[in-house]
Parts: structure tokens; sequence; C-alpha cells
């Protein structure tokens, strides 16, 4: 079972909002979507769906062309970010909707609900309607007629972003195993890199209606392809800058320099940009992080048990990203230290060069 | 212990004078001449509880009460279906939404007594377009002045076009209120477009809908200037509707004691019924 896109396009009157994209998605996984709001996830999920017409191209379920097959007749499930159930249902007839449109048995109808609000802890609550429940509970409603239908591919469209914090980690703790040993392809749409890395298994990164790369999430992380690949998969924003190349040394325009070696020392000599995440520029020098920057602070924040600080140097905006509560005072001159081991290099053609 | 502020009497003061001059004021006058009779010259005497006992039992009442809900039960059943079927087929968005609201709203805003003169010029059988066109050119015998089918069907035409843009205005505005999620994930589960009205477009559009019945009801039960100016309440009695029949016991008679007396079994009507609808229809909304 697998969703296929070949080079399927999206058109709104004359704008192109997709790209021509060709993605093949499997099952066993979640296929991620990570993107900033407007990158083209949800457009790509409609048409997946059938929501939304597509252009050009096909879309391929199972072997099977769905390029123009109305989303009824798909057998796929979307969870939304807006909590969507059928205000003056019962959670159990929200979740039995789908199958008794199906014309399914009402004893098979009874197992499968029971099944699904037992896994989604919604059995004390089956009785009552959707406004009486929290948010957490009305999206968990959503989720179990998603599972509940045993569709073959499951369309979660940001479905935490309307969560409050504690509630969001615990549902993407459980998320992975809900649709475990399902069959079905799973796709999940987020805009923060940080739950792609959490829920694993394959991410495309979108940017302005592309795919800038798919792979293994892990994969891509560690070796993004491109300038726009590293900047959609960093949160808060990768540190980039322009670098001349001589010989075995780099410098920014600010006149600070290190040293490179490997692939990196290969490259011609010439102009490149480097890229470095926030957490390998550290407040405090250590073994690795060796080269200092000296900037400015221009705006700090602590989130949990880590702080970063906005500095600048020039013309360049820079963010550091640490452990630990570091004292920063905005308008203080600091060091950061740059850790050059983690940089990568671009070319003038934004893609990876070492 | 609990602050007593007696100021607070303040702030409620002038709703109650409002509301006592405008309403409770002039509606104990008319319980007054319910109770009495009158001769003239100021000269008043008791009656107790005759007017009502007399207006009730009246053939003339129960056939004006009759005609009443016949019209009010007809123009809610053609109204309200029809102003569902009207708000669903409105475009949602784009350059023809204006367009339409625009075109729905101009019946409403002709004053009533204009609506009744248009309708009354409209259907006259020699100069009136769809007078002449039916009798002359359709050969069909339409005469509202003289035949009471005509007549019938030409008053509730009438409020059906003046007023369907009403219940299709309060439906709209509940349709809109819809975010398309709740359609995509209807057609995602494979619900066809009856099961979309009914478990998704028709539970969003229950309140409006007990709004829009409550207020078609009001107003056209108590309706009197329009079928007052097409009609006049012919031919004979047949179009006589209660409140036209109560002017020509007021006004026509001056039995100011039956009038009254009708005026407050009238209302009484109204509120009740109104009561027990807006109960039902809110009933499970707790």
């Amino acid at each position: 079972m697998t969703i296929v896109l070949n080079n399927v396009t999206k058109r709104v009157g004359a704008v192109t909002h997709i790209k021509p994209t060709t993605l093949t998605l499997r099952p066993g996984h979640f296929n991620v979507l990570l993107g900033e709001t407007g990158a083209g996830k949800t457009s790509l999920i409609k048409m997946m769906a059938g929501l939304d017409p597509v252009a050009e191209g096909s879309v391929t379920i199972d072997g099977q062309d769905v390029t123009h097959v109305s989303p009824q007749k798909r057998n796929i499930s979307l969870v939304h970010q807006f909590f969507v159930n059928y205000p003056h249902m019962t959670v159990f007839d929200n979740i039995a909707s789908p199958l008794r449109v199906a014309g399914m048995a009402k004893s098979e109808i009874a197992d499968r609900v029971a099944d699904a609000a037992r896994i989604l802890q919604l059995t004390p609550m089956l009785n009552r309607r959707p406004q009486e429940l929290s948010g957490g509970q009305q999206q968990r409603t959503a989720l179990a007629r998603a599972i509940a239908k045993e569709s073959r591919a499951v369309f979660l469209d940001e479905p935490l972003a309307n969560l409050d914090y504690k509630l969001r980690e615990e549902l993407r703790d459980q998320l992975p195993e809900l649709f475990a040993g399902r069959g079905a392809v799973v796709v999940y749409a987020t805009s923060e890199p940080e739950e792609a890395l959490l829920l694993g298994g394959q991410t495309a990164l979108m940017q302005d209606g592309q795919v800038a790369q798919f792979g293994p999430t892990a994969e891509i992380y560690r070796n993004p392809a491109s300038l726009t690949a590293a900047e959609v998969f960093s949160d808060p924003p990768i540190n980039s800058a322009r670098v001349i190349k001589q010989g075995t040394v780099v410098r920014l325009d600010n006149g600070v320099s290190w040293g490179v070696s490997g692939v990196a020392a290969a490259l011609a000599d010439g102009e490149y940009t480097v890229a470095v995440r926030p957490n390998y520029v550290l407040p405090v020098r250590s073994e690795r992080a060796t080269v200092p920057l000296r900037g400015r602070v221009a705006v700090t924040e602590l989130s949990g048990s880590e702080s970063s600080a906005h500095f600048t140097m020039g013309d360049i905006n820079w963010v550091s990203l640490s452990h630990g509560t570091h004292p920063y005072e905005v308008g203080e001159e600091h060091d950061f230290y740059l850790d050059p081991s983690h940089c990568f290099y671009f070319g003038a053609d934004g893609k990876l060069a070492a | 212990m609990k602050t007593v502020n007696q100021k607070a009497w303040f702030f409620v003061l002038p709703v109650l004078l409002l509301v006592a001059f405008n309403a409770l004021i002039p509606m104990m006058t008319v319980v007054n001449y319910s109770v009495q009779e009158t001769f003239g010259d100021n000269l008043f005497f008791w009656e107790g509880l005759g007017w009502f006992e007399q207006i009730l039992r009246s053939e003339r009442f129960h056939a004006a009460l009759g005609r009443q809900f016949l019209f009010t039960g007809l123009i809610l059943l053609i109204e309200v279906p029809l102003g569902i079927i009207i708000a669903l087929s409105m475009p949602k968005k784009g350059f023809w939404v204006p367009v339409c609201l625009v075109l729905m709203a101009l019946p409403m805003l002709i004053p009533w007594n204009v609506v009744g003169a248009m309708w009354n010029i409209f259907t006259l059988p020699d100069i009136g377009l769809l007078g002449y066109f039916m009798n002359h050119t359709l050969g069909i015998d339409y005469d509202m002045t003289q035949n009471p089918l005509a007549a019938w069907i030409t008053i509730i035409t009438m409020d059906v076009w003046h007023w369907t843009s009403l219940v299709v205005l309060l439906c709209y505005a509940g349709l809109v209120s819809i975010p398309d999620a709740y359609y995509q994930a209807a057609r995602i589960d494979g619900a066809s477009n009856w099961a979309v009205f009914r478990y998704i477009q028709l539970p969003k559009m229950k309140q409006v809908l007990t709004i829009a019945i409550l207020l078609r009801f009001m107003d056209s039960f108590n309706i009197y200037t329009e079928p007052f100016v097409l009609t006049g309440g012919g031919p004979g009695n047949s179009t006589t509707l209660l409140s036209i029949d109560l002017v020509k016991i007021a006004l026509g008679q001056f039995d100011l004691g039956p009038a009254a007396a009708m005026s407050l079994i009238y209302f009484a009507i109204t509120l009740l019924v109104s009561w027990v609808f807006y109960t039902l229809m809110t009933k499970d909304d707790t």
C-alpha cells in the first residue's frame, strides 16, 4: 500500500500553489510534511485526499489512479487542525458515522468503535457530545474516527497545533503506536521541526509549494541537501552568512575566520554560504566550539531548559541556543563560540557543497 | 454579610419607565375597556368577563381565527422550506454574494402599505400586469376582488414574495458560519448531500431557523396592512384575518369593550404559541 504523487501541480487561477511534485509515501512509518505556514503542506494533503483538483500529474493509491476519484471513494481519513466532529452527535455516533455510511453491520460497528475508544481513552465519554469534551478529547474523537474507519491512508493536518503544550506532548507520544501495524499510509503535516524529529519516519521538507528534500528524517536533518532544506529543518532558524574560502581558511565578511579540513578544504576557492545550527553556536568556549564570535545581544529567550540569544555582528544576525539558563543582558557585547565541525557550506546554486 | 446597594434601583428605573409607557400602560387601558361597557359621554358600566365570553362563543371570531391560522400555517409551510432551499443555493463567496444579498433584501425594504398597493394594481384583471396576463392572455378567470380562492392565492403569494427573504438571510448567515473543514470531513466520511444537510447544515441552522420561524409566526399572525390594502378582507369575509376583524369591531362599529377583549385574547394566543414553540425548539440545547 503506497501513495504515489507523479508530477502533481496545483493552480488557483494563474497562481501555481504546488509546483510539479513527485513523492512516494509508504506505510509502516510516519510520512511527515514539514514546512512553514503557506509552504503547501495542506494543499498537498488536499490533493491526495481528493478535496482539491489536481491541475497536472497523477495521484496513485495502491496502484490505482485516483487523480479524478472523489474523496468519498478513496477510502481515506483526515484529521484537521481544528476539532471537526458532528456537534449534535454523541462521541459514539461520531466515531461510527463513516462505518454507518459504509453500511457495516451493527455488531461490527460496535466492536470497532469500542476498540478505537479504548485505544484513545474515550470509553467513559462515548455518550457525551463534542461540546461537552475538552479540546484534547475532541481531537481524540476525530482520531478515533480515523482509526475505526481502517482506511488505507490517514492524513493528519497539524492535528496537535490547537492543543496546549502538555496535551500535545502526550498525544504526540501516542500517535506512532496508534497507527503502528495498521498498514495505512500515515501522512502528518507540521510546521515544527522538533515534531518531525520526534515522529521519525520519513520527512518531506516543503517550501514555496515544492519539496526541497525527502528522505529518512534523521538523515535529512544531518545532511540537508540545500540551504532551503537546512532553513526549513531548523528551529530557531539556522544561522547563515557569506564566507570567502581561500586555501584551508574561510572568512566571514566581518573578518572572523577559521580553518577547514576534509571535504570542505577540498572545495574550490571562492564564495560560499556557511550555515550552522544555533545549537553549535554556544555562549562558552568548549572543546569543539572554538571560534570566537563577538556580537551584541539583541533578543534573549528562555524556553524550558534552553536559552537562546539573538546577536548581531555588523550586518549578520545569528542565534545561539544552549542548554541551561544564561544571564544575557540585552545590548551587551558577548563572545559566542562557533563549532566549525558542524558547519555546512552551500554553493552559489544553494546546493550543499560540503 | 451581604451589602445592599439601593442605588442599583436607579439603573433599573429608566427601563421600568420605558416599558411602563410603551407597553404596560397602553395594555392596562385595553384591560380597562375589556371589562366595561360604554354608551359614549364617557359613561362606563362594569361588565365583568362578559365580553370575553361573548368573543369566545362568537362564530365570527372562530371564523377569523381559523382563517388566521390557515394563513400563518400556509405561509410558514411555503416560506421556511423555500427560504432554506434559496439559502443553500446562494453562492458562499465571490462577486455574486453582495448582488444576491441586495436582491434578497429589496422586498423587505418596501413599506408594507406600498406592498399591498403594488400587488393590488399588479393583479387587477384589466390593467394589472399579472391580472391582464392571466385573464386575457392565458384565459384563466383570475379576479381576487370576486373570487375568494384567487384572493387567498394572492395574499399568500404576496407574503411569500415579501418575507421569504428574511428566512433566506437568517439561514444564509447560519450556513456561512460553517467552516469548510466540516464539509471536507463529511466528504471523506463518504456522506451523501442529504447527510451533509441533515447532520451538518441543519443543526448549524437550527438556532437561526428557530428565530426565523418565530419572527414569521408573530409577524404573519399579526398581519394587517398588506391584506387590508390588497383585499380589504374581501371578497365577502373570505380574507378577513383576525387583525382586520378587530379593527372593524373597534373602529368600524366602535364596540370598544368587545374589541378590547378580543385584543387580549389575540395577544394571549400569539404569546402562547410563540412560547410553546420556542420552548420546544430550545429544549435539548441545555
